[in-house]
């Protein structure tokens, strides 16, 4: 029994040291002691060594203290105090300001980062966001929103709510939930299209951070739908020729005065696809003949851009398989190969030139393309003559071993029998 | 008179043209159910000649150097005429050269014909082989394609790992620290020349050697010619040997055009030393089995580095079967027993790892 008492005893003579020292190591360091407490809380209270850690501003010398006040150097409530200069959670509507009384202070940004942008906030003000904030609109998004709270990792880290990988999911809890978006009347099926898009598979899939996410189209800070006459500028950041080709086109003038919304008429937006020449058919995926009229001008030019292209694209097929059977022989094609990446080079150039709406455009490049395929066509045709003159000849010269071989064969067996 | 009857007596004035020729009309082959191997080292003489041959033709065309060593190459595959033929038949005479001289080395212990007095003869082969490896290593670079230069630069790091001299020596082959065209030049060199020149010695030595010695009779067939009362059956070299040595030229000349006919030697892409390593990097099929060996042994065995290991082991391998006729006469039979058990672990260790090597991921 005594024994017990003073196991116990010793035991709390022990934590009251342990105690005593971390406090004391604690002021030594000016150490942040709000996470004593605030690492042992349930959430929404909570905030752990380990979450700070990961925090960008914990990284760069920052404190609880810098946004919510008080003084982390007091171990005790008094941390917490008025006279401490303690502000307590911050109210959202404070937020944006709070967030800009530092992130909008070139000066001080410097500091820390001088190559980041201090205009997240006036852009935050242009925004659909911003906007309705400003009204009183607290539902909307603010900064914490998106990038996190306590836990706020710097845009490149993959773990970031704003890394591009995460965007659409950051985007997609507000904007995908019915129910909270039901007051602003907009779609909730956005991330729904996304994740089907050639935009999506191209950021997940290929891993090709540049790929467009919600932010590319929509702006970040400044997030806003893009204006129906405005879309094209959007696509065209990336999409560079084929905006070239529309602005030049009829197209241009006439989905304006109609109030259409340039590439989103045939591409959609969200749920953007793969485009394949069927855009230009008539069946499912067909989207010419949603304006325009069986055997009008426009349908019969629509008509000879989809043959030639099927053309072209059915030339290079033949010639692949040519010089895949060549190859296969153990010919040596690879400058024809190399040729045939000409070829598709003009494929693709062909279907950019779609968005010029010309005929005549379009058909420089099929024909450019097509003269390249016949030139790598005839290569493997060559080299298959050449593969069937190689095995004629084998033919010949084994007859010509065979001959000599029975001939000295036969002379062996002769001065062999002369000998005798 | 003829003229071939006044060519030969003009030559009789000068060098005793009887006299000359009167060893090789004397030279007899031994005639015996195993004669049949005897034909191995005169396929082996055959391809070299065919590599000299298609070698300085393709030489005619091909430009040493990193940015101009594939498109030569390649020029030569598609633009000269019968160039494909050539530049084939080199790569595949080259490798059935190696594999005609494996074959003709273990057909030579397991007939015993190393034994005493042919030591020499034997060093003087085995020198031949390490050279005709020495072909082999430096030869499969000079296409410049992305598989020659990756494996180049396995195999060049493993000589680094040769204790002492390593480094030195990996630097001297590379022509530096890494593979480059300096590489290039440098094993375009030792293909060319220095390879050819001591090969041509050796080969000069070897035949002198086998022709003081005459052909080798397996102890066997010996042994029975001597209880048959010194009965032995022998053909003439000149013309009876000769011309059935020519039929066999013959048919590996048809096997050598059927190869290039129907498999022509791939060319692969240029090799780009930014790139990084592909796949499936192998050697020459003659060194996989010590390729995939080094590849077996763990990282560290105890303290030491285990490459350095099996590099040492190969070393001392490789002596040891160079030394090997020493070993012949050592104990009452019991050293001759030790050579035949090596000999089978040997073949069948190589043959095994070789399969080993192309299967294993």
């Amino acid at each position: 029994m005594d024994t017990l008492r003073n196991n116990a005893l010793w035991r709390a003579m022990f934590l009251f040291v342990a105690l005593l020292l971390r406090v004391s190591i604690a002021r030594g360091q000016a150490a942040n002691t709000c996470l004593d407490c605030h690492g042992a809380l349930d959430p929404p209270l909570q905030v752990t060594e380990q979450q700070f850690a990961n925090d960008i501003h914990s990284q760069k010398g920052l404190t609880c203290a810098s946004c919510h006040g008080g003084d982390p150097t007091r171990a005790d409530m008094d941390a917490m105090s008025k006279t401490a200069g303690f502000r307590g959670k911050i109210s959202r509507k404070d937020i944006p300001g709070l967030c800009g009384g530092c992130h909008s202070d070139g000066a001080f940004m410097r500091k820390y980062n001088p190559s980041l942008r201090t205009d997240q906030l006036s852009q935050y003000k242009t925004s659909v966001h911003g906007t309705l904030f400003a009204k009183g609109d607290t539902k909307v998004a603010v900064c914490v929103d998106c990038h996190g709270v306590h836990d706020l990792r710097p845009a490149r880290d993959t773990q970031s709510k704003v890394n591009p990988l995460n965007v659409a999911q950051t985007c997609s809890r507000c904007h995908s939930n019915a129910e909270y978006m039901r007051t602003y009347g907009i779609p909730t099926d956005q991330f729904a299209k996304y994740g089907t898009s050639v935009h999506h598979e191209a950021m997940t899939a290929r891993g090709d951070l540049s790929a467009p996410t919600c932010t590319t189209c929509h702006g970040n800070h400044g997030a806003a739908p893009p204006g129906v006459g405005t879309v094209q500028n959007v696509c065209s950041t990336c999409h560079v020729f084929q905006a070239e080709m529309y602005e030049k086109s009829s197209h241009k003038d006439a989905f304006k005065a109609a109030g259409l919304p340039g590439c989103v008429v045939c591409h959609s937006n969200h749920g953007v696809t793969q485009p394949t020449d069927a855009k230009l058919g008539t069946g499912p995926e067909g989207v010419c003949m949603q304006c325009h009229s069986p055997g009008d001008v426009c349908d019969q030019a629509r008509a000879k851009m989809l043959v030639e292209l099927s053309q072209l694209d059915q030339a290079i097929k033949n010639a692949n398989q040519v010089l895949a059977v060549a190859e296969s022989s153990g010919m040596e094609v690879s400058e024809a190969r190399l040729g045939q990446d000409q070829a598709r080079d003009s494929l693709v150039k062909a279907r950019v030139t779609i968005h010029s709406f010309e005929t005549k455009l379009v058909e420089q490049d099929i024909q450019a393309g097509l003269a390249t395929v016949a030139k790598n066509l005839q290569a493997g045709k060559d080299a298959l003559r050449e593969r069937n003159y190689r095995r004629i000849g084998l033919g010949v010269a084994v007859l010509a071993i065979l001959i000599v071989l029975l001939g000295l064969h036969l002379y062996i067996r002769q001065i062999e029998a002369n000998a005798k | 008179m003829t003229f071939l009857s006044r060519a030969r007596l003009w030559f009789d004035e000068r060098f005793d043209w009887a006299g000359l020729v009167g060893p090789l009309k004397k030279k007899a082959v031994p005639v015996h159910k195993l004669s049949y191997w005897y034909f191995l080292g005169g396929i082996t003489l055959f391809l070299f000649m065919i590599q000299v041959f298609t070698g300085i033709l393709l030489l005619l065309y091909y430009r040493p150097g990193a940015n101009e060593a594939f498109e030569s190459v390649q020029y030569i595959m598609t633009r000269v005429q019968f160039g494909w033929l050539i530049r084939s038949i080199h790569s595949w005479a080259a490798n059935l050269m190696i594999l005609t001289a494996f074959l003709h080395m273990f057909s030579v212990v397991f007939l015993r014909a190393y034994r005493k007095p042919r030591e020499l003869t034997w060093l003087s082969g085995m020198l031949l082989l390490f050279l005709a490896m020495g072909f082999g290593f430096s030869g499969y670079l000079l296409p410049w394609n992305t598989l020659a230069f990756f494996a180049t630069k396995v195999g060049t790091e493993i000589t680094g790992q040769v204790p002492v001299i390593g480094h030195s020596l990996m630097v001297f082959l590379r022509g530096g620290e890494d593979v480059t065209g300096a590489t290039l030049t440098r094993f375009f060199g030792f293909h060319v020349a220095v390879l050819p020149g001591l090969t041509i010695l050796m080969v000069l030595v070897h035949l002198a050697l086998v022709q003081y010695f005459g052909m080798s009779v397996p102890p066997g067939v010996e042994a029975r010619w001597k209880a048959a009362r010194g009965e032995v059956r022998e053909m003439k070299f000149f013309p009876n040997f000769f011309l059935r040595e020519l039929m066999a030229w013959y048919i590996a000349l048809g096997v050598l055009g059927a190869l290039a006919a129907i498999l022509p030697w791939e060319l692969g892409t240029k090799a780009d030393p930014f790139a990084p390593a592909p796949a499936g990097i192998r050697p020459e099929w003659y060194f996989m089995f010590m390729f995939q060996t080094l590849k077996e042994i763990p990282a560290k065995v105890w303290r030491l580095d285990g490459e350095v290991i099996g590099i040492l082991l190969f070393g001392v391998a490789g002596l040891l079967w160079t030394l090997l006729p020493f070993f012949d006469q050592v104990g009452q039979g019991r050293g001759r027993r030790f050579i035949m058990g090596v000999a089978i672990f040997a073949v069948s260790y190589m043959f095994a790892m070789t399969i080993y090597g192309y299967v294993a991921k």
